[in-house]
């Protein structure tokens, strides 16, 4: 199609380059460490080499109809002399009491998503809610969010979610559809609602939950079902049959100094993972005196897992095995800390697991061992075990009763709900939110047994797959449109406001189950308060109705209403050893035996944000791909799979790559799916993420809408809801393109990442920082003092300094500050055509590094990079039009106004921060989609360069605070949209000038580096080196 | 350049007209109503506030209750739907103003509005060029007025305005114009 460079190196041939080049190296993709000439001169340009401005015509039309709140195509505003057009002010007829035009308010509310609800503080302006930030006050969130929560409110203006009721596809009314609910539950109420089933999501509202309690009651003979296609129903079931009664565990990582993680991600995903992320980097930050000897100290994290994930990527230790395999490894750590009737070695890892296990034993009481959602019951019974043995329930675990308001198997919960379909036993049925129809397991054939209902009903945010299947389609209200309640993943209980009145016809899950219960006009509102209320009153059995209200008040406005469950005091039972079924499959590595993984999308997650044009754009954390998905495996594997890796760089500083595609076939079920090699990954193992390639995921504008990649789903049954054995790769000729945006940016030589170990550390604390480059045998110029033409800038107080500091050790790469950026910054989407021709706009993203060898990659490393508004700012010197220039208080400003785009700057930039806009992306003209945009940046038109400003807007609002109080900003009043969102408080901003302020204490850190400073830049944003803690017993070989 | 800088390039001096033709003369200048009254957030808020209806209601739901120039405001309150104006003071979007600082700081309202207690018909009083704007943000000390002046629209320049200017930037705490001139400063 275009012209592009085939760097087609082999595979060997990478790993005979890594293997020559000796001491550690950080690389980031398999062409780089490849040493290619092709590569090096790829390197140097910037932007690709791409013949047409637009892509075909057909390729575009197809992105353009996928993303509607995303993209879309604006008229190009005429020149006038006119200084702008007249325009309108439309005040209020009555204004609003707390409304002041021009102040944004923020409400708590709560977003429930992966099995917890997590408190949020949501920005309005004028009745918009426009940015979302976590609440401070809720213990699910103490002010992170993750990316979920961040891109939810994209969704809410999104034109594509659905309007209207409609009844086999026609556009009908509500009072159709109350009839006709009616109608089926009056036929119901005879048989005491033998036929009536409800299929919900887990729920883990308790208004919600007692609703459909008495909903039941009304109908004896109904059923409740209750499924989602990533949850935790395999642990849940496990601590039952342990413990004899349901419990969740929580963890305090504040205490725990080393901690083993089964294929668990609690770094980035399931309940708890904001907290848990900034418990645990809290021991991480290397603070000189901390133990007892006086010495720094940081907890150890050993991580097992098949895929690379984040928290696999911080691991000290992180081995890569096939799922399969982790049961024997749990095993082996288990019989070596003398857990009772478990016995069993690992063969392959034995010194491995002998060391964690070592390792283990000498922080009883003060370790954690966590066993992942997708791993069978016998992972996570020995989990428990061994927490028990070690004597850390009570100390770094706790276990609760289950926030879910009903724990159950979803799975179980959805096969009887199956099989009582087939048995022709099930007339009405009522699906409320979920889309069953896509994620339920494909052995169920859900899509099928939906046809054999006489009534379906499915409330849903858009006309999805499901609906498609369903009679009857009913339009949901946003969490941001409705009253709703959660718990956290600690039990705590919040109340979630509404924001906004919905915006078309939906109604709530609440307000329907009322309607189920003939109330017509139910207002979400009392529903969830008089619920509260009856649970305020077994406590103040004489409290009044005002009493309650105060209540009630500072309920919603602190976003959290209650206690955090109690802890529980259980123990294993006696006979739980019994529990322990057989283990399957471990030694099965034959030749030709490959596993299959799934996994949910690290950005769409089970497939509902697959609308979310912000989540669809986000680079995973470890392949860095977006729009779509691929069959991840490890270089090895791919060898044996005859693969070849001939990409295809589209060249320039990120882009595209042409893949190999593949035939998936696991049973008698078979996808096509495009393949990417994921150093790092375990070897015959092919891991696939769920949500992509949904073929209706809305209906709009009349037609039904697809979404990229290849439907995971397909494959996956029943009986293996994670992992298979037994999957046929077959190679196809035809080859892919996949938009991955970090192929390559940076040079890597002039050490891009330092890291050093604990040791090292205690040893020199600048040895990161100084020494790393001599190890290498390279040369790092230290500057002392600026060399320059040009004149110096000064910033003497009380003038500030503003600067940003990045711990290198803390990122997990969650991506979270990604979307906040995007959020706050009115981002455009640009689509898959485009990011393949390098054109996201990010203004920060987060590269991705590895060391070691291809197979077994040593180290992961996330590096944020937003603009880095270097002191020499070699873009301000070659600006023709003066569009980007140094502000008063060192900021790199960019002026939109005066850029006429020439992209000098950008091929002057060392760092490959700024973005250019090449089309409109931004959507000028969707009044649903404007009404997201942040008042207080401005939206850029194409044909200008833009970047990171340190969130100058909020600058600007907190010195105008600061300045009409006479008073100086204080330390952590600026909070840019990165660092506000970041559950580890990887990043901190402030004022330089300022000694005591944390930026400027970590600037003084011995670990303090600034990115290609040798450059000359000196620039504003500086990192802290990576410190790890590897087990001196595995570190010597 | 001159075409761009006249008057007719950049609407200084021409009143819109407004759906109902509200004079500030007589309200400000005849009758005395402070700024505020209708303006309540030019003190918090980077945007100064357009009255909503129930502010003219206030009044002329006593007052004037049968005049026919007054009926939109009239239908506005009963059908509550907002009165449309015309926008007097156009800045395009990629710069941003707000109220508040520049009345903390000592800019009076007459400074860039004019004398709007004489105005029957509201125009726009300066250019709004960018260059108008630099010309006090690269002297400040030209502009500013004591605090409690305000919302006087009678305020004349003292003769020491320079030596007054001065001493408020001190006192005021004014950054000086380099800080001011920072692009950053307006555009974002």
């Amino acid at each position: 199609m275009n012209s592009r460079k085939n760097l087609g190196p082999t595979l060997s041939r990478l790993q005979q380059q890594l293997d020559v080049q000796g001491p550690r190296k950080y690389w980031q993709s398999l062409d780089e460490i490849a040493g290619e000439p092709s590569f090096q001169e790829l390197v140097k340009q910037e932007f690709p080499v791409l013949a047409d401005i637009w892509p075909s015509a057909l390729s575009r039309r197809k992105f353009l109809a996928l993303m509607g709140a995303s993209l879309g195509l604006a008229g190009v505003s005429g020149c006038s002399v006119r200084p702008a057009p007249e325009g309108t002010i439309v005040p209020y007829v009555r204004q609003p009491e707390q409304v002041t035009p021009g102040i944004p308010l923020f409400f708590a509310t709560a977003m429930v998503h992966g099995g917890e609800a997590v408190g949020l503080l949501v920005e309005s302006h004028e009745g918009r809610p426009t940015k979302v930030e976590g609440n401070p006050n809720h213990p699910g969130s103490r002010g992170a969010t993750s990316i979920f929560h961040q891109a939810s409110v994209l969704t809410l203006y999104d034109p594509s979610r659905s309007q209207t009721v409609t009844h086999q596809d026609h556009v009908r009314g509500w009072d159709d559809a109350e009839a006709a609910i009616e109608l089926a539950l009056a036929e119901q109420r005879k048989s005491g609602g033998a036929g009536l089933r409800i299929l919900t999501e887990p729920v883990f509202s308790p208004s919600l939950a007692d609703q459909i309690q008495q909903l039941l009651n009304d109908f004896p003979q109904a059923k409740w079902h209750q499924y989602e296609p990533v949850n935790d129903g395999v642990a849940m079931a496990a601590l039952e049959a342990a413990f004899g009664e349901s419990v969740s565990p929580i963890y305090d990582f504040s205490k725990a100094d080393v901690v083993l993680a089964l294929d668990a991600d609690f770094l980035s995903e399931g309940p708890g993972a904001l907290v848990y992320a900034s418990d645990f980097m809290d021991r991480r930050r290397v603070r000189t005196g901390e133990n007892d000897a006086g010495q720094a100290s940081m907890n150890r994290l050993y991580s097992v897992e098949t895929a690379v994930s984040c928290t696999g990527a911080k691991a000290d230790h992180r081995l890569a095995v096939r799922m399969s395999e982790i049961e024997g490894i749990a095993r082996a750590i288990a019989a070596a800390i003398g857990v009772e009737g478990v016995s069993g070695t690992d063969g392959t890892h034995e010194k491995w697991c002998a060391a964690v296990a070592r390792d283990l034993k000498q922080h009883r009481g003060k370790s954690i061992v966590l066993a992942g959602a997708r791993q069978p019951k016998n992972v996570h019974l020995l989990a428990a075990a061994i927490n028990e043995t070690l004597g850390n329930v009570g100390q770094t675990i706790r276990y609760i009763v289950p926030p879910a308001a009903k724990p159950e198997d979803p799975l179980a919960s959805l096969q009887d709900l199956a099989r009582d379909i087939e048995q022709g036993k099930v007339q009405s049925l009522f699906i409320l939110g979920g889309n069953p129809a896509y994620t339920a397991p494909a052995d169920l054939r859900l899509s099928e047994l939906l046809k054999n209902v006489t009534q379906t009903f499915h409330l849903s945010l858009f006309k999805d797959e499901t609906s498609r299947l369903c009679q009857w389609h009913l339009p949901e209200t946003h969490y941001l449109e409705a009253w709703s309640d959660g718990r956290a993943f600690d039990g705590t209980p919040s109340v979630g406001q509404p924001l906004i009145q919905p915006l078309y016809e939906g109604r709530s899950a609440r307000e329907f189950i009322a309607l189920l219960r003939g109330q017509r006009d139910a207002d979400g509102r009392q529903l969830v308060r008089s619920f509260w209320k009856q649970e305020w009153q077994k406590t103040h059995l004489n409290g009044s109705d005002g009493d309650f209200e105060q209540f009630w008040r500072s309920a919603l406005h602190d976003g959290v209403i209650g206690q955090a469950a109690e802890h529980k005091q259980v123990a294993l039972r006696p006979d739980w050893q019994d529990q322990l079924t057989q283990q399957n499959g471990t030694g099965d590595t034959g030749e030709n035996n490959l596993e299959l993984v799934f996994q949910a999308d690290p950005a769409i997650h089970d497939g509902r944000y697959a609308m979310n044009g912000w989540l669809q754009e986000l680079p995973k954390p470890i392949s860095k791909l977006t729009w779509g998905n691929a069959a991840l495996m490890s270089p090895k594997t791919a060898s044996k799979l005859g693969l070849s890796y001939e990409s295809f760089a589209h060249g320039g500083e990120h882009g595209g790559f042409d893949v190999p595609l593949v035939d998936l076939q696991l049973d008698e079920r078979a996808v096509t799916a495009p393949v990417w090699i994921m150093p790092g990954h375990a070897d015959d193992s092919v891991t696939v993420y769920l949500g992509h390639g949904r073929r209706s995921a809305a209906k709009a504008n009349g037609e039904w809408q697809e979404t990229l990649g290849f439907n995971a789903y397909e494959l996956r049954s029943s009986e293996a809801m994670w992992f298979a054995p037994g999957l046929k790769v077959s190679v196809r000729s035809e080859a892919y393109p996949l938009a991955c945006t970090q192929a390559r940016h940076l040079e890597t030589k002039h050490g891009v990442i330092r890291s050093a170990t604990l040791e090292e550390y205690r040893h020199d604390p600048r040895h990161a920082v100084e020494h790393k480059e001599e190890q290498e045998g390279g040369k790092l110029v230290q500057i002392e003092q600026p060399i320059t033409l040009y004149k110096d800038f000064h910033y003497d107080p009380p003038q500030h300094k503003w600067g940003m500091s990045i711990d290198l050790t803390t990122c997990v790469g969650c991506n979270a500050c990604v979307m906040a950026c995007q959020a706050e910054n009115n981002i455009p989407v640009v689509g898959k055509e485009q990011v393949l021709a390098g054109r996201e706009m990010h203004w920060l993203r987060v590269d991705r590094y590895m060391s070691g060898s291809m197979d077994q990659p040593e180290e992961f490393h996330f590096q944020p990079l937003p603009c880095m508004h270097c002191e020499h700012a070699p873009c301000e010197y070659v600006c023709p039009t003066a569009a980007t220039v140094h502000s008063a208080e060192g900021l790199n400003d960019m002026v939109y106004n005066r850029c006429v785009g020439t992209r000098f700057c950008s091929n002057n930039c060392p760092y490959k921060v700024r973005r250019f806009n090449f089309l409109e992306y931004a959507d000028f003209k969707n009044e649903t989609r404007r009404m997201q945009y942040n008042p207080d940046v401005t939206v850029r038109s194409r044909g200008v360069m833009e970047k990171c400003t340190y969130c100058v807007q909020r600058i600007r609002q907190a010195e105008i605070n600061a300045d009409a109080a006479s008073r100086p900003i204080a330390d952590g009043e600026v909070l840019t949209a990165c660092q506000a969102v970041c559950p580890t408080k990887a990043i901190v901003f402030g004022d330089i000038n300022d000694a005591s302020s944390t930026v400027a204490k970590w600037k003084k850190s011995p670990l303090d580096y600034g990115l290609l400073a040798e450059l000359n830049t000196y620039p504003r944003t500086t990192y802290l080196a990576a410190v790890r803690n590897p087990n001196p017993e595995l570190e010597q070989g | 350049m001159t075409y761009t800088g006249s008057s007719y390039g950049t609407s200084a001096g021409m009143p819109p007209v407004q759906p109902i033709p509200f004079s500030h003369q007589h309200h400000v200048g005849v009758l005395g109503i402070d700024c505020r009254y209708c303006h309540t957030s030019v003190e918090s808020s980077s945007f100064a506030g357009i009255p909503p209806t129930k502010t003219c209601m206030n009044c002329h739901s006593q007052m004037w209750v049968g005049s026919e120039m007054l009926q939109p405001v009239r239908e506005s309150y009963r059908t509550n739907t907002p009165i449309r104006w015309k926008r007097v003071y156009n800045i395009p979007g990629f710069a941003y103003f707000d109220h508040s600082i520049h009345v903390q700081k000592g800019i009076g309202c007459s400074s860039c509005h004019g004398r709007i207690d004489e105005m029957p018909f509201t125009y726009q009083q300066p250019s709004l060029l960018m260059t108008w704007c630099l010309d006090c943000h690269r002297h400040p000390e030209n502009e500013i007025r004591p605090r409690e002046f305000v919302f006087d629209m009678k305020y004349q320049k003292p003769a020491d305005q320079r030596s007054l200017g001065a001493k408020l930037m001190d006192d005021y705490h004014i950054r000086d114009a380099h800080d001011l001139t920072s692009c950053s400063v307006c555009h974002r």
